[in-house]
C-alpha cells in the first residue's frame, strides 16, 4: 500500500512539473513569435495538408531571411509549432485546446479545408486566439460572428460565380440551362449555393441539380441525363475525385456540353491524369502564378512559383500560395499593432488591407477576404499534347481568350 | 424523385446495361467472398481494401508505361501471396474461433491497410487511364464505354477459370471437401491449413483483377475500399454460400438496382440504397427463418 501511495506522488508530481514546465513555452520567447498550427500531414487530407505546411514554411524562412518582425522597435522572426491532425476534426480540435492550453500558444494558423477548421474556430473564439486561416472556404465559417477568424480566401460560394456569369455574358445577357452535381459536404454545398444565387441574378434555370455521395467514383447516371436534357453549362464540385470521375466518363460517354465548370482540378494534376481529355474544362482557382499582384517578399506569383519549386520539388497548388500569404498578413497586423496583446493584434488584423502576391486581403466583418476575386483558367492542350492552364477570366488578368463553346468530341 | 428514367426508353436500356456490367464486376469480389466465408467460415472486413491495393499494383505499372490492362494477370499473382501472407501473419490465428473474432480481426487488417495504402500512395484519387473507346449502341443514343465492357469480360473470363478449376484441380477438389466438413476432409489426408491459405489467396487475387479493373473504369483512394466490402457481403447474404450463378445473378441484380436507385432517389443516395436494400433482405430472412421453425416445431 505504502509502495503504491509512493509512486502516485511521484507521478502526479511529474505530471504537475510537466505542466507548468510546458506553459512557460509560450507566445514570444528571446526574439521568436511562436505560432500554433495542426496541418493534416496524414489522412485523407495529407496531401493539401503537406501543401499548406510548405507554404507556410515558406513564408516563414522568406520573412525571418529578410528582417523578421520589428514590433515595439525589436526584431522578431517566426516560429511555428505543428501538430499532426490527421485529417480529422475532433483531433484537430484537442489540438488547438493543446496548443493554447498547454503549449501556451497565443497566435494560430488555420489547418487544411473548410471541415477542419469548423472543429478549431470554436476553440480558438473561446480563448481569444486570433487565428489566420487559408484554407477553410465554407461560407457557414463566416456567418457564426466569429471575431477571431480571419480567412485570407475568397468564400466557397464565390468559386464558380464567375463561370455562370461568363456563360450567361457569352449567351447575350440572357440567362442559361445549368445542370448541376454537387458532392454532400460542406464546401461543395457553398459552392452550390453560390450558383443558385447566381442563377437567381441572372435569370438561369437549373435544370439537372445532383447530388454526389462521399464514395463517389461513378456520375454516369447525371451524364445520361445532361446527354438528354442537353444544358448550357455543366458544374461539377466534388474534390478532386469529382473532378476526375466527371473527366474520365464524360470523355468515355463523349457527353457534348458547352460549358464545362469545376473545382479542384489542379488539386487533381487533371491535365496529368487526363492529358487531351481534360481540355476545355473551367477551373475555378484561388490563385494563379499568372496573376500580377506584388508584394515586397515574394515579388510576384512567377518568382513565388520559381522559388517554391526550387525549395519543394514541385509547383505550388494554389494551396500552398494563400498559407504563405496567412503569414504576410500576419505580420503586417504585428507590426500595426505595435504589440502581443491578442486584442490588439485582433483590431489590427480586422483592419488588414495590403497587397500580397497572392492578391489584396481585406476582411469582411465575417472574417472572410472580400477584395480578391476568384479566377478561372481553361485547360488548353497543343496538338503535341502537352496541356498547360491558362486564366481566361475575368479579363482583367486572362491570359488566353476563352474558348467556347466547347467542340464536340465528333469533331475533335 | 424523377421518373425519367422510364420516360425514355433508352435511358432504360441504358440503365440495365450499365447495371449489368457493373454488376458482372461486384459478382467477381463476392465469389472471392463467399468462396472464403463458405471454406474458412470467416466474413472479410478488408475485402474491399485488398480491392483497391489490387487497383494500385495496375495503377503503378500505369505510371511506369505500362498498358494497365496487363495489371489483370500481374496484380493477381501479386495479391495471391499477400494474401498468403495475411493468412499466414493473422487469418490462421482466428481461422477456428467464432466469426465475432475473425470479423474484428480483418477489421484491424482493414484499417491497416487503409492507413498503410494512404502512407505508402498518398491520398490523392487516382485512376488508370486504358485508352480504349466507347461502343455506341440504337443509334448512338446508349453510349458503353468499352473499358466497362473489357471489365465485365474479363470478370467472366475469371468466374469461368475458378469454376472449372474447382471442379477438376485437386485443390480444387480439396477446397470444396473442406467447406463440406472440414474435420473429416481431415481424417481422410486433406491437409487442411494447406488448404485454407489457398482459398485465402485464391480470393485476394480475385480482389486484385477485380481492383485492376477498377482503376481502369473508375477512380481509385486509399478509403474507398467500404463500399465494395458491403457489396459484395449483400451479394453472398442474398445468393448464399457456395451458389455461383446465384451470386452473378445477385451480382447484376445489385449493380441495376444501384442504377435505378441513382436515376429515381438521386446520385447521393446510391450507396444508401445499398445498405437499405442490405437491412430489408436481412429482416426478410429472419421472418423466413422464423416461419420455418414454426413449421418445425
Amino acid at each position: 500500500m505504502k509502495i503504491k501511495n509512493i509512486i502516485i506522488t511521484f507521478v502526479s508530481a511529474i505530471a504537475l512539473l510537466l505542466s507548468t514546465s510546458a506553459v512557460s513555452f509560450a507566445k514570444v520567447v528571446g526574439d521568436k513569435i511562436v505560432l500554433g498550427a495542426a496541418v493534416s500531414l496524414t489522412g485523407k487530407y495529407s496531401s493539401n495538408g503537406v501543401h499548406t505546411q510548405n507554404g507556410y514554411n515558406m513564408a516563414v524562412e522568406r520573412i525571418n531571411s529578410m528582417g523578421g518582425i520589428k514590433v515595439g522597435g525589436k526584431t522578431y522572426k517566426f516560429d511555428i509549432i505543428y501538430y499532426d491532425d490527421e485529417s480529422n476534426p475532433k483531433r484537430a480540435a484537442q489540438l488547438a485546446e493543446r496548443l493554447i492550453s498547454q503549449d501556451g500558444v497565443e497566435f494560430m494558423l488555420g489547418p487544411y479545408s473548410s471541415g477542419l477548421t469548423k472543429a478549431m474556430a470554436p476553440v480558438t473564439e473561446k480563448y481569444g486566439v486570433p487565428m489566420v486561416e487559408a484554407n477553410g472556404a465554407s461560407r457557414s465559417l463566416f456567418t457564426k460572428g466569429y471575431k477571431y477568424l480571419f480567412a485570407v480566401l475568397a468564400p466557397a460560394n464565390l468559386y464558380l460565380d464567375v463561370a455562370i456569369r461568363t456563360a450567361v455574358e457569352l449567351n447575350g445577357g440572357k440567362g442559361v440551362k445549368i445542370a448541376q452535381a454537387f458532392e454532400q459536404d460542406a464546401f461543395s454545398q457553398d459552392v452550390r449555393l453560390g450558383i443558385l444565387d447566381a442563377a437567381k441574378d441572372t435569370g438561369s434555370e437549373i435544370i439537372i441539380d445532383d447530388k454526389l455521395p462521399k464514395e463517389l467514383n461513378d456520375m454516369a447516371a447525371t451524364l445520361v441525363k445532361v446527354k438528354q436534357m442537353k444544358p448550357d453549362v455543366l458544374v461539377v464540385s466534388g474534390h478532386t475525385k469529382g473532378a476526375l470521375t466527371a473527366i474520365r466518363q464524360i470523355s468515355e460517354m463523349k457527353v457534348d456540353v458547352p460549358m464545362l465548370a469545376m473545382t479542384h482540378c489542379d488539386a487533381a494534376k487533371l491535365s496529368k491524369q487526363h492529358g487531351k481529355n481534360s481540355q476545355y474544362a473551367l477551373c475555378a482557382s484561388q490563385w494563379h502564378k499568372t496573376l500580377t499582384y506584388k508584394d515586397k517578399w515574394f515579388k510576384d506569383g512567377m518568382t513565388y512559383d520559381a522559388d517554391f519549386t526550387k525549395m519543394f520539388g514541385y509547383a505550388p497548388p494554389y494551396q500552398a500560395a494563400e498559407s504563405s500569404a496567412a503569414l504576410l498578413v500576419f505580420k503586417d497586423a504585428f507590426e500595426r499593432a505595435n504589440s502581443f496583446d491578442q486584442k490588439k493584434v485582433r483590431d489590427a488584423l480586422a483592419a488588414t488591407d495590403m497587397q500580397t502576391f497572392y492578391g489584396n486581403i481585406k476582411f469582411a466583418p465575417g472574417g472572410q477576404n472580400v477584395s480578391k476575386p476568384m479566377v478561372l483558367f481553361q485547360v488548353m492542350c497543343d496538338s503535341a499534347g502537352k496541356c498547360e492552364n491558362k486564366v481566361v477570366a475575368p479579363l482583367k488578368w486572362a491570359s488566353a481568350e476563352l474558348i467556347h463553346p466547347i467542340p464536340k468530341w465528333s469533331e475533335r | 424523385m424523377d421518373f425519367m428514367v422510364f420516360q425514355y426508353p433508352m435511358i432504360t436500356v441504358q440503365a440495365c446495361l450499365d447495371g449489368i456490367l457493373l454488376g458482372v464486376l461486384f459478382a467477381l469480389i463476392a465469389y472471392g467472398m463467399a468462396l472464403q466465408w463458405g471454406v474458412m467460415n470467416i466474413i472479410n472486413i478488408a475485402q474491399g481494401d485488398l480491392v483497391i491495393l489490387g487497383g494500385y499494383i495496375a495503377y503503378f505499372m500505369y505510371l511506369y508505361g505500362i498498358h494497365p490492362a496487363w495489371g489483370v494477370i500481374v496484380s493477381p499473382i501479386i495479391m495471391y501471396f499477400v494474401g498468403i501472407g495475411i493468412y499466414k501473419l493473422v487469418i490462421n490465428k482466428v481461422v477456428d474461433r467464432d466469426l465475432f473474432i475473425s470479423i474484428l480481426a480483418t477489421f484491424g487488417i482493414s484499417i491497416l491497410f487503409m492507413q498503410l495504402m494512404n502512407f505508402a500512395f498518398g491520398a490523392d484519387v487516382v485512376l488508370a487511364n486504358s485508352g480504349y473507346g466507347t461502343t455506341f449502341l440504337f443509334d448512338s443514343n446508349v453510349v458503353l464505354p468499352n473499358s466497362k465492357i473489357f471489365s465485365a469480360f474479363v470478370s467472366i473470363v475469371f468466374a469461368i477459370c475458378l469454376v472449372i478449376y474447382m471442379k477438376k484441380s485437386k485443390l480444387g477438389r480439396a477446397i470444396r471437401a473442406t467447406a463440406q466438413n472440414a474435420r473429416a476432409a481431415k481424417i481422410l489426408g486433406v491437409n487442411t491449413e494447406k488448404v485454407y491459405a489457398a482459398t485465402f489467396g485464391i480470393n485476394a487475387a480475385l480482389c486484385g483483377v477485380a481492383g485492376a479493373l477498377i482503376s481502369i473504369t473508375f477512380t481509385i483512394h486509399p478509403y474507398m475500399g467500404l463500399p465494395y466490402t458491403i457489396r459484395s457481403f449483400m451479394i453472398v447474404i442474398v445468393a448464399g454460400l457456395g451458389n455461383l450463378p446465384g451470386v452473378a445473378l445477385s451480382g447484376m441484380g445489385l449493380g441495376v438496382f444501384e442504377e435505378f436507385a441513382d436515376y429515381i432517389l438521386g446520385t447521393e443516395f446510391r450507396i444508401g440504397s445499398v445498405f437499405l436494400l442490405l437491412v430489408l433482405i436481412l429482416v426478410y430472412r429472419r421472418f423466413k427463418l422464423s416461419k420455418k421453425r414454426e413449421y418445425l416445431k
